[in-house]
């Protein structure tokens, strides 16, 4: 009986919970770092002299290696170039009422009378624009690249799916898969096939073969107990059992596999254009926007905008079944007719080769010839709001970026913000700080207030000019009272692998541009989703909104981006905020609308105001299923970051960018699975931080 | 009574999850003292989900399992049927063990001599109710036409006719089980697995399909292994019960010997709420003659006690249970069924 009431007496108000410990330790060391920094700045820059030659020493495996494996690649290459050429050849001989007829049908079979429309105007603008045949020669990369990936990822979901055991080994190479940029493996890929198309057609396939072998896993291991029980007791061998049983159950999962292959095919095809330099529409995006020529990148722009929206509707119609069930159209296109449509298709195409064999049947000029006008306008249009546009880059940039990059003391100076900060000033900044750090120390507990008192020091020193030790270690603490030992020790490993490659500089970079865009898509993004969960009107606006962000390849964000602001980070920022922004809008709208009904009334009951209810009830809720949006936004943020390259910055994409552009393949994977370990890092965290609260 | 012939026995079977339950049944020769053995698979970490199991089930008997939920019901009959298998012990099917069956006999097994009923049904999603129906048939490849005709007659025995071209996901639960049950008598088994058949219907339905199973078997009289934790089905279909806990069987008899008879207080709890004069049947409290007169008055052997209440009232002092086939019939006396009425009596005071 006196136990309870010792401890009672002897515990503080603020009790020191042995977590907190380390951290105390953190920040000493931190103060210790800070104030030894002008003394020892490799406290800060990590010296030149003590990075290893890494990179090397893969380039030297790797030529080594593709020396010897060399000819037997480029057979292969030279196997797949025929069917290649023979598929580009077909779609571009094919005439477009026959391509429009084809596609009409399917759509109609696929998801009704709507989506034909949709696809007839689609393909009417696609040849009105001019950009025919290069669709066709994408088109044909994609078809190409699709059934390699469909069959490999099946084959691999199969396998994951009858030997477990493997199944680590697999969903880790899928992680780096999906992870690694990829044009950090468009390097070895170009010393092992050469350049061409075919690199592209292969960069395509594998990275077009993760989702596939998801969701092949996924509807196997989700196959009903009771079905597949039923098939055995019908007596069915193991081949009808997975054949007749376990494949058809699945069918939907991985038919949902399939449309989201073909998405990722798509994107990478396009994107694969900068090694390229074949006919094709991301070669035409790609060089009138190093043009500069706005009105053609805008033109086809929409045209791969309008090819993905395409194909995405016409696969997902096949993958899910409508829930009204199938629409009039629908059930009126049969397999037969289906067909038969298709067959007049092919018969009006040759038709139409045998009685015009000379005509090409396209537009004499397309739109794209005639847009010097639109180009005129739009650079007017840019010119005349420059005061707008600039005024918003010089504003995020002074007051956002380079603060965050710099910090507080390093942008105080004459010739950025026009002063230096006085003594006084950054006394009572610290003050400041601190102050708020003592009343949510007073008012939550000591973890807030932890993570305020990193953010303003991050604030004052800049990401640059945060000690990497304390960096190092501050994750790495974070990583083991979250997820425990071996996550902090994989972090660790991280780090110092990109700490010795002389990447640590890229890496702050990379940080900070992300840790920017991922909180200004939570503000922006959160806030659109809490508006669009109380308003039915918004939410129907932002659904298709979210939907064609979505479809989007990467690619496409950056004209937009680069139309307005030019060359630089902050269109690098804005362009990673376009592609990384639905995932917190489509999460916090569920998460709010999902919320246990009983416990809101309850709150209600209890005479909350509506903003009370929001903060104090719906959100903390709706926590875990925002807390997935947040892991969703970093990575699709990271994943943007190679392709924001493009635009101008200095970060861990540069450095992939610029290896690709030397074929440095050493420099190239080492800084590409650096970005894919942040990815990985802040996914195993946040996973294990929503799992953790599930627990507790 | 002429014992019908043994169609499925069952002798000492476990099965045993965990790490490596193979170590705790190579010892030949022992004997093993099952209640130890799983006390210490137990405490090893091991999860002994079927415990000794031993039972013979005759041809043309309803045998139902019941147990609450986690007994080890559903991984005994999966035992039977080896979708599971058995950690040890013997399964005799027409006298032949089961478990020495190989791969190609055991699909030629389940082709032809055993059906399965699922509790969530087990429909294949993508079929029509006769695409269903004809799987098992079309899985041994017989004939189009063939399979038809036979999965059209199931369809009609079980009530569905005119649902045939429709999907699973159209139809209710009570339709989806009765596809369910079609299926698994297509290939015309004799022997017949039901792991909780109804329990995903609401009670109304399932009480309608109790009728319509009980007609069925009446029909076709087949060897029926009936999994349920719902003791009032239990006692409603079951000619014999076996009474499982934590992987154990603990009592096994006909329903009247189970509420007469509780083997232990686990036992007795569990029946308490079965109205005695419901569960007990004319037939199970008959003696035999013994040269006296046979009684006027008769009375199926299949009729409850609560069916005789009025008769008794009206002042009739002993039935003739006619016996089967042409044995001689037996007696029932008033005092026998008294004597059960006084026993709820007290059964209900005490609770
Ligand atoms: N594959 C398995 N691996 C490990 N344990 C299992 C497995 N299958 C079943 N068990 C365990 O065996 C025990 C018996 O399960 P079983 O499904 O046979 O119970 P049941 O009596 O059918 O229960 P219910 O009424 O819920 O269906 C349970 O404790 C279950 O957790
Ligand atoms: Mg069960």
């Amino acid at each position: 009986m006196t136990a309870p009431a010792a401890s009672f007496r002897s515990s503080p108000r603020v009790a020191i919970e042995p977590a907190l410990l380390p951290w105390c330790a953190l920040i000493a060391l931190t103060a210790l770092c800070l104030v030894l920094k002008t003394d020892f700045p490799w406290l800060v820059t990590f010296p030149k002299e003590w990075t290893l030659p890494l990179a090397a020493g893969v380039n030297a495996v790797t030529d080594a290696v593709v020396t010897v494996v060399q000819p037997a690649f480029r057979a292969l290459s030279a196997a797949l170039e025929a069917p290649m050429r023979g598929a580009r050849l077909v779609l571009v001989w094919l005439p477009w009422p026959a391509v429009m007829l084809a596609v009409a049908a399917l759509a109609l079979k696929s998801s009704g009378i709507r989506l034909a429309v949709f696809a007839l105007l689609a393909l009417t603008y696609i040849l009105l624009a001019g950009y025919w045949p290069q669709s066709m020669s994408t088109l044909s990369l994609v078809l190409l690249a699709v059934p390699i990936s469909t069959v490999l990822g099946f084959a691999l979901g199969v396998l994951g799916h009858t030997r477990p055991g493997l199944r680590p080994v697999l969903l880790g190479a899928l992680d780096l898969m999906q992870t690694v940029p990829a044009f950090a493996y468009l390097i070895p890929l170009l010393l092992l096939f050469g350049f061409g198309p075919v690199v592209g057609l292969i960069a395509s396939a594998i990275y077009a073969t993760p989702p596939m072998v998801r969701n092949t896993l996924l509807g196997l291991d989700r196959v009903p107990s009771d079905i597949s029980e039923a098939g055995l007791m019908s007596g069915c061998t193991r081949r009808q059992q997975f054949w007749h049983v376990e494949v058809p159950t699945a069918l939907p999962q991985i038919l949902v596999g399939f449309n989201q292959t073909t998405m990722a095919a798509l994107s990478m095809v396009i994107v694969a254009a900068i090694i390229g330099g074949f006919e094709d529409i991301g070669w035409e995006v790609l060089s009138s926007m190093r043009k500069a020529e706005f009105g053609q990148s805008i033109l086809s722009g929409l045209v791969i905008a309008l090819l993905a929206i395409l194909i995405d509707r016409l696969t997902i119609g096949f993958a899910k079944a409508r829930p009204a069930g199938p629409t009039a159209a629908m059930t009126w296109m049969t397999d037969r007719r289906l067909a038969i449509v298709l067959a007049l298709a092919a018969a009006l195409a040759i038709a139409i080769r045998l009685l015009w064999p000379n005509e090409t049947l396209l537009p004499a000029t397309g739109l794209r010839m005639q847009v010097g006008g639109i180009n005129q306008w739009l650079l007017g249009l840019v010119r005349d709001c420059a005061w707008f546009f600039d005024g918003l880059r010089d504003g995020v940039l002074y007051c956002l970026l380079l603060p965050l990059r710099i910090g507080i003391s390093g942008a105080a100076v004459p010739a950025i913000w026009g002063f230096t900060l006085s003594p006084t000033a950054n006394a009572t900044y610290a003050v400041a700080v601190l102050l708020a750090c003592a009343l949510l120390l007073h008012r939550f507990n000591w973890r807030p207030a932890l993570a305020l008192l990193v953010a303003g020091t991050l604030l004052y020193t800049g990401f640059l000019g945060f000690p990497w030790p304390v960096f190092i270690l501050g994750i790495a603490l974070l990583a083991f009272q979250v997820a425990g030992l071996r996550l902090a020790l994989f972090a660790v490993a991280g780090f110092l692998l990109i700490l010795v490659n002389g990447l640590w500089g890229a890496l702050v970079q990379s940080l900070y541009l992300c840790t920017l865009a991922v909180l200004l898509c939570l503000v922006i993004g959160g806030a659109l989703g809490v508006w669009a969960a109380y308003s039915e009107r918004v939410s129907r606006i932002l659904k298709p909104v979210c939907d064609a962000l979505q479809t989007m390849p990467q690619f496409v964000f950056l004209i937009p981006a680069l139309m307005f602001f030019k060359v630089g980070e902050f269109t690098a920022l804005i362009a990673i905020m376009l592609y990384a922004i639905v995932p917190p809008i489509r999460y916090v709208e569920h998460g709010l609308r999902h919320v246990r009904a009983d416990v809101v009334e309850a709150v209600e009951q209890m005479g909350a105001t509506p903003v009370q209810t929001l903060f104090q009830a719906k959100l903390p809720l709706a926590l875990p299923v925002v807390m997935l949006g947040l892991n969703q936004t970093i990575m699709a943020a990271l994943s943007m970051l190679a392709i924001a390259a493009l635009v101008g910055t200095r970060d861990l994409g540069q450095a992939v960018y610029v290896a690709l552009g030397k074929a440095d393949a050493g420099m190239g994977l080492i800084a590409g699975l650096s970005i894919a370990f942040l990815a990985i890092l802040a996914d195993r965290l946040i996973q294990a931080a929503v799992a953790g609260r599930a627990t507790t | 009574m002429t014992a019908a012939p043994i169609k499925l026995a069952c002798r000492n079977v476990w099965k045993v999850y965990g790490r490596r339950p193979a170590y705790y049944f190579d010892s030949r020769g022992y004997i093993i003292e099952p209640d130890a053995l799983a006390e210490r698979l137990r405490s090893e970490a091991h999860l002994p989900a079927v415990v000794d199991a031993t039972f013979e089930v005759a041809t043309g008997e309803i045998f139902v399992i019941m147990g609450l939920s986690g007994s080890g019901k559903s991984t005994l009959v999966r035992c039977l049927s080896r979708l599971v298998e058995p950690s040890a012990g013997e399964i005799l099917l027409d006298g032949q063990d089961l478990l020495k069956a190989t791969g190609k006999e055991l699909i030629e097994l389940r082709r032809h001599a055993m059906g399965m009923v699922f509790q969530n049904f087990g429909l294949l999603p993508h079929l029509t109710i006769l695409g269903n129906v004809a799987f098992p048939l079309k899985i041994q490849g017989r004939p189009e036409k063939e399979r038809e005709a036979r999965a059209r007659e199931m369809i009609a025995l079980v009530g569905l006719e005119g649902r045939e071209a429709s999907f699973p996901h159209q139809l209710s639960g009570g339709q989806q089980q009765r596809v369910g049950i079609a299926r698994s008598l297509a290939v015309g088994p004799e022997l017949w697995f039901l792991d909780e058949p109804f329990s995903a219907l609401d009670p109304l339905i399932r009480r309608q399909m109790q009728d319509e199973f009980l007609r069925l078997q009446r029909m076709l009289k087949k060897t029926i292994v009936f999994i349920t934790h719902d003791m009032a089905e239990a006692f409603r279909l079951a000619d014999r019960l076996a009474i499982m806990r934590a992987g154990k069987i603990v009592q096994i008899g006909r329903p009247a010997d189970i509420v007469l008879n509780p083997a232990d207080d686990y036992v007795a709890q569990f029946t308490e709420d079965m109205p005695l004069l419901r569960v007990i049947k004319a037939g199970d409290l008959a003696t035999s003659l013994n040269g006296s007169a046979v009684p006027e008055e008769s009375v199926a052997a299949g009729a409850s006690l609560e069916e005789l209440i009025p008769r008794l009232a009206s002042g009739v002092r002993a039935f003739s249970v006619p016996g089967e086939g042409a044995g001689p019939p037996a007696l029932l006396t008033a005092g026998a069924v008294l004597a059960v009425l006084e026993r709820e009596q007290t059964r209900r005071t005490r609770s």
